[in-house]
């Protein structure tokens, strides 16, 4: 059992007891988590794989590039709309195609409607339960409750009667047996803090808000077209618009229109009354957590922003959201960040299976390569055709290992409000100013997952006065008689370079996300993406830098290792989501098994 | 099935035809091939909506709490013998839909459905149909050829249970091309087959 001390400062012992949680429950894809405990059950050493492989690249191969949204929008459950936008994003950038005003308003609803929802369900459907006790619940005095909703919002769906209702329904729901959506919780766990009281209440918004989310994603239907798997379309959005329109056949009109402006209102007073009350009260509960699980957060962080104010201006100066990294910890500098530029975001394979000619160096995504090579270290312990344990200093991951200049990156939306807070954007900086007054907590608190949970809350509440800001936009530019919604100059291939490489980047909701396409002869010969969760999961590099996931486990103390709720924590804190990093086969159809309880 | 007025909107409908599973995962799309071909193939009243529900998992739960009526198709594995067809109805579908863990949209839709109950909207009338699944693991991959047999058999299946809830599905007199159906942009099953590359192709 050795201790080693990484570059990026963190001493690993891999001695003591090995934890192992797989699959990590609540979120999309599969996550295995190893980590080595001590005597005092301090995590001294920690181990994220991803345990399933999928190559974009093996279905987007000679593809229309015009087609790739609808594709990259089917690998996952979750971020479906921000792959597409992603992909469009790339196929322009490649052909030098621009987008009209209109559209590039309308995406940008597309976009922080999602980023809404996102967050909305991530809170109260992913991440709520790591904190709410659902069965304390069930004792909480109706009357008290009621109190207490009102001690902290004006919303209206807090009367007594309404607690006691919804206690009854709650009672019956567990004791029929079904715990449904509650099951796989650790209830009754020491470090569940919340008085029954805040958790009846919690459990009542976490139904009010999978009411409510069915409301946002209509916004995604009328202007996509449909919901799930809205339309979208290179070179605009496939909507046409006539205010003065009848019916709702065809174009989107004026009463389509206000429908959308009665959702984001309705939006705007769910997530100020109701999410971010919620998110201080359950935090008021949990302050410690403001000194664990900060991992990279205080030391390297990054964001390629996004939600462009000028169409086809992705500078920093026109993007809303921050762009920027800050890496050793320096707050004084943010750093560009150039997606072309071969040696600044490379991804590297040496503790991943995959295999590249030379495994010490990392490669640009635009010449990528992804062959699988399932091999486990020799350290690795394996009963039959199940793995106990991995072998970290040998291959352990599915997901390869992206660097930033060689540096470990953590992104989300946490990294975005630090990089907004350093810039002294006020938009940014005063909301986490005020977090960390309410809460009476240091700035220091910001770097943890306490501060990684309420960053996608303040996110959420910019996200929805931002939605307003450009609703209103959009009708001002109709009404001025803009009606474009599409450029088509360049559809047809035959109007396309011979030989063309395009990127394209968004800020899904869970953080930085690129596409890099490669297009010859009207097809698309080479795509590659890094996801946020790539980013944030990643397995260790040739220089032995752990990731995000890995550090933010680290000197994390577990009450019960048999129930290691705090890791639940910690990692549901980066939204993580793997459907679209990761797959269960090797591309010569051998079985690839990763599988332990 | 064309955009029609009400589309992604909630009114509207009290019938939901729903196909779970991820295209992109072979015989796992068979839920959402179905509904594309019984949309290809037969026209419905406005009442009714088909719908391609992907591995969209909790964010259904609205459709299913506005649907009186659901039929859902989808790839189980049951471990009976691949392409076994399988009609569960009632109380039955959550349990069949979660006995033996397949792919990650299945507990989600098992837990759709326990938060629509949960919320006091659970459909009246509730039918699974649903094939064993022979491959599931083919990446980019389409339904294998003994399961895609299996699909005119399960819309037999599905316009009969949806006859006897009084729904009667009108052929068309000429079916809907791929491109103009429920799953478009050249992810519709003829596209999608012809598109794929080689193992060679892709390098491997």
């Amino acid at each position: 059992m050795a201790t080693i001390t990484t570059p990026n400062g963190y001493t690993l012992d891999n001695g003591g007891k090995r934890v192992v949680v797989d699959p990590v429950t609540r979120i999309e894809g599969h996550l295995r988590l190893e980590v080595n405990v001590d005597e005092q059950n301090v995590i001294r050493n920690a181990v994220s794989t991803g345990t399933m492989w999928r190559g974009i690249e093996l279905i987007l191969k000679d593809r229309d590039p015009r087609d790739a949204w609808a594709f990259v929008q089917r690998i996952c459950g979750v971020c479906t709309g921000t792959h597409a936008l992603t992909s469009l994003r790339a196929v322009e950038d490649a052909l030098g195609i621009t987008i009209p005003e209109n559209a590039n308003i309308i995406r940008n609803i597309m976009q922080l409607t999602l980023y809404v929802h996102d967050h909305l369900v991530h809170f109260y459907h992913l991440h709520a339960l790591d904190w709410v006790d659902v069965v304390s619940a069930l004792s909480a005095d109706p009357k008290a409750t009621s109190e207490l909703a009102q001690s902290i919002s004006s919303w209206p769906m807090s009367s007594p009667g309404y607690f006691s209702d919804l206690k009854a329904r709650l009672k019956k729901f567990v004791e029929s047996g079904q715990l449904g959506p509650f099951k796989n919780g650790y209830w009754g766990h020491s470090a569940y803090k919340l008085p029954p009281e805040a958790n009846l209440m919690a459990v009542a918004h976490y139904l009010e808000a999978l009411d409510f989310q069915k409301d946002i994603v209509k916004i995604h239907a009328i202007f996509g077209g449909k919901n799930p798997h809205p339309n979208w379309l290179v070179g605009g959005v496939p909507c046409a618009i006539n205010l003065d329109g009848v019916g709702a056949v065809g174009a989107i009109n004026m009463e389509r229109l206000n429908l959308v402006g009665s959702i984001i209102n309705r939006t705007l007073d769910f997530v100020s009354k109701v999410y971010v009350p919620d998110l201080m009260a359950i935090a008021s509960f949990y302050k410690d957590w403001g000194a664990i699980g900060g991992g990279l957060s205080s030391m390297s962080v990054m964001s390629y922003g996004d939600i462009p104010e000028f169409a086809n201006d992705y500078s920093e100066k026109s993007l809303q959201l921050p762009r920027g990294a800050i890496i050793n910890g320096d707050l004084s500098k943010i750093h560009e960040v150039d997606l072309r530029d071969p040696g600044q975001i490379q991804e590297f394979v040496s503790h991943s299976w995959y295999t590249y000619p030379d495994e010490s160096k990392g490669l640009h995504p635009w010449d990528g390569i992804t062959e699988a090579n399932f091999v486990l270290g020799p350290n690795a312990k394996t009963q039959g055709r199940n793995i106990e344990s991995l072998d970290e200093a040998a291959k352990y991951s599915f997901l390869k290992a992206p660097r930033w200049k060689g540096h470990a990156m953590e992104v989300g939306p946490l990294a975005r409000y630090i990089i907004g807070y350093v810039q002294g954007k006020p938009e940014f900086k005063e909301p986490v100013d005020g977090l960390l007054k309410t809460l009476d907590v240091p700035l220091q608190a910001l770097f943890s997952t306490l501060g990684r949970t309420a960053a996608r809350g303040l996110e959420c509440q910019w996200a929805a006065d931002k939605l307003k800001y450009y609703y209103d936009k959009l009708i001002a530019n109709l009404k001025a008689g803009d009606l474009n919604t599409a450029n088509t100059a360049k559809w047809e291939p035959s109007s396309w370079p011979k030989d063309v490489k395009g990127v394209g980047f968004t800020e899904a909701p869970r953080g930085a996300l690129g596409h890099w396409i490669h297009i010859k002869d009207t097809k698309i010969a080479n795509y590659q993406a890094i996801v946020p969760t790539t980013w944030n999961g990643s397995p260790r590099d040739p220089a032995g830098n752990i990731g995000a996931f890995e550090a933010s486990l680290m000197n994390t103390k577990v009450a019960d290792p048999q129930i290691p709720l705090e890791i639940l924590r910690t990692i549901h804190s980066f939204d993580p989501c793997l459907a679209c990093s990761t797959h269960v086969m090797g591309p010569q159809g051998q079985e690839v098994e990763v599988k332990i309880r | 099935m064309s955009i029609t007025p009400d589309d992604g909107l909630l009114d509207g409908f009290d019938t939901l035809v729903l196909g779970i599973g991820n295209l992109l995962w072979a015989d796992e799309g068979f839920g959402v091939r179905c509904v594309e071909e019984l949309d290809r193939t037969h026209q419905f009243p406005s009442h009714v909506r088909l719908m391609d529900g992907g591995t969209q998992g909790l964010y259904l739960v609205h459709y299913i709490q506005q649907a009186r009526n659901l039929l859902v198709f989808d790839a189980i594995d049951w471990g009976v013998p691949p392409g076994t067809l399988k009609v569960v109805r009632g109380d039955e579908v959550p349990a069949f839909m979660g006995c033996r863990k397949m792919s990650l949209h299945q507990t989600g839709f098992q837990d759709v459905l326990a938060a629509a109950d949960l919320m006091g909207h659970k459909p009246q009338r509730m039918t699974l149909i649903g094939v064993q699944a022979e491959e599931l693991e083919d990446w980019g991959g389409s339904l294998r050829p003994l399961i895609r047999q299996k699909m005119a058999g399960a819309l037999e299946l599905g316009l009969a249970e949806l006859a006897d809830w009084g729904i009667t599905g009108e052929r068309r007199a000429v079916p809907l091309a791929g491109k103009d159906g429920l799953v478009g942009n050249d992810m519709d099953i003829a596209s999608y087959e012809a598109g794929r590359p080689t193992l060679s192709q892709m390098g491997l």
